[in-house]
């Protein structure tokens, strides 16, 4: 939701079902991305911990969405007060909507947007888990997510899109959530991983991915569901923004899985996989804020800036020594920031609102204004996250023992291992399916429904 | 009896495989396994972290024959497995007790 901009058709809209259809299939492609970026992260563990990782983001799209239907939509997006919440007590349990009731100032339903925006909020909570790797108790993170989306995530979207949120109303360009979703995420994971520590043998023990072409899908599936992300944040196509954004977000993601791939070559002898994948999503992240007030040309430098600070920034944890275990921080947070302050220098004016960046002679005023809207939502997430953290850590404890961890924490949360290739566990032969039916059948479903592995 | 064990490169499983067939070896078992010689590992690099990786992927392979083939065998073995590349691997054996055959419960040489 970009600031400044109303309308978009005419000046009292009527529903636009190629809009609203719009909408529902961006919807769809938003809600693909948070098991895309299970993959993402899932292929970048080791083995003893892929399928945590996969379920530290699956659950986000269990926990996000009832809280969103109760109370959710309301904060963020219901009737201001003091520019820092939201409330509307139609939109608790969003039970007071009627169905063909407009959002305001749009030509879709409210329902859309609710649905919309909720996919925002179910991905956000699920890229902080990627610092939190192998080692945070399940019914911790479960917590967290409940407790932070509820006092970060909720009213950050409400400042940054929410009408009269204060930094909506003081012209800060976020197109598609380069604060609220990515700079919010990337603080928060410093936060937490600052209150609970290295993993078990962080800098000592090699940590390689398990499997990069799990970590290519989910690059693949996420730079496809950003096109919903970005494009249809915009809500409707009466106007090129749309379309605009759309363009952009692939140029600057072409551009930084190159800058990626080039430094990685000059720096490291090799063109990797993980840095393809990671350049690509670097450049997502970044052109996420930016997509909509620069040109396709903006956008490439937008993408190569973002693709080589992100590559030379996952570096840092090992000299700083923090565990940002599959780099939340050095790419989302680093990538947002990129972005967000790139709006400054490269808005064209001619896009979605008539803002110019100080390469197209506006100054320093939109750099300024990024600035802040940068650092409050840095500030707010890295101090409430790492609060509640701690808070979480005290009652109940963040992380699983030493040992759980060391033997892996599939195991010992999930009661289940990723993967079964060894004959001896049942993985060929031992266990055969029987049809149904049969009275070996039935004799052989009995059988197997303890495992005795 | 003897245990001839070959711990080789894996893409040589096939050459050894025919080589053993060819010598007339009725059977053998293969393994998946990892280690390293003096051939040490090699460098993996993710995301700029870099790995050194000393353990790298070998086949072992086990066929237990008659002492009087044994040497012949090991000979056999180490012609196909050779590339003359460091890393080829390392062939040995050891004598056997007992054989039995499973399904017959036959013993010594007749299990073979």
């Amino acid at each position: 939701m970009p600031p400044g901009i109303t309308t978009l058709a005419a000046d009292t809209p009527t529903l636009s079902a190629a809009n609203t259809g719009f909408m529902l299939i961006c919807s769809a492609l938003v809600m693909l991305m948070t098991p895309a970026l299970a993959f993402f992260y899932g292929g970048m563990v080791r083995v003893k911990s892929t399928l945590n990782m996969l379920m530290m983001s699956f659950i986000s799209l269990g926990i996000v969405t009832i809280l969103w239907v109760l109370y959710g939509f309301s904060i963020a997006f219901g009737t201001d007060s003091g520019s820092v919440v939201g409330w509307s007590s139609d939109y608790v349990g969003l039970s007071g909507i009627g169905i063909t009731q407009l959002w305001d100032g749009y030509t879709i339903p409210v329902y859309v947007f609710a649905a919309f925006q909720l996919m925002f909020a179910i991905i956000t909570p699920a890229l902080i888990s990627g610092a939190l790797a192998d080692r945070v108790k399940f019914t911790a993170w479960a917590l967290f997510i409940a407790l932070w989306v509820t006092v970060v995530y909720f009213p950050v979207a409400h400042w940054v899109w929410g009408t009269g949120g204060w930094l909506f109303e003081m012209g800060v360009i976020d197109f598609a959530g380069g604060t609220a979703v990515h700079i919010n995420a990337g603080a928060a994971a410093l936060g937490v991983i600052l209150v609970i520590g290295k993993r078990v043998g962080f800098k000592k023990d090699p940590m390689r991915p398990h499997s990069l072409p799990l970590v290519m899908l989910g690059a693949g599936l996420l730079w496809f569901g950003w096109f919903g992300f970005n494009a249809g944040s915009w809500l409707g196509n009466d106007d090129g923004v749309g379309a605009v954004m759309f363009l952009n977000t692939q140029v600057a993601t072409a551009a930084a899985m190159l800058a990626w791939l080039a430094y990685e070559k000059i720096r490291h002898g090799a063109f990797t996989t993980l840095g393809a994948a990671s350049g690509a999503v670097a450049g997502l992240v970044a052109i996420t804020p930016a997509g909509g007030s620069c040109s396709p040309l903006g956008a490439i430098a937008i993408g190569a800036v973002a693709g080589l600070l992100c590559a030379m920034a996952v570096g840092l944890k090992y000299r700083f020594g923090y565990d940002d275990s599959l780099d939340v921080i050095g790419v989302h947070l680093v990538g947002g920031v990129a972005g967000s302050l790139l709006v400054g220098f490269f808005a064209t004016g001619g896009v979605q609102s008539e803002a110019k960046g100080l390469f197209y002679g506006g100054g320093l005023e939109q750099l300024g204004k990024q600035a802040i809207g940068v650092f409050a939502v840095l500030a707010y997430s890295l101090v409430v996250s790492a609060l509640l953290a701690f808070l979480i850590d005290k009652v109940m404890g963040m992380r699983v023992s030493e040992d759980d961890e060391v033997l892996g924490i599939d195991q010992v949360e999930h009661a289940e291992t990723a993967y079964d290739f060894s004959g001896a566990g049942g993985g060929a032969g031992s266990r055969k399916a029987v049809p149904a039916g049969t009275e070996t059948g039935a004799a052989a479903h009995q059988r197997n429904k303890k495992v005795d592995a | 009896m003897k245990l001839i064990t070959a711990v080789v490169k894996p893409h040589r499983l096939d050459e050894i495989k025919e080589a053993l067939q060819a010598f007339g070896v009725q059977g053998l078992t293969v393994t998946e396994a990892s280690g390293y010689g003096r051939q040490r590992g090699h460098t993996e690099v993710y995301r700029g972290a870099e790995y050194t990786v000393d353990l790298v992927p070998k086949i072992r392979i086990e066929v237990l024959v008659e002492d009087e083939d044994a040497e012949q065998l090991i000979d056999v073995v180490v012609k196909a497995a050779r590339t003359g590349k460091i890393g080829d691997g390392k062939v040995w054996s050891v004598p056997v007790e007992t054989a039995v055959r499973v399904r017959t419960g036959e013993r010594g040489p007749d299990a073979l």
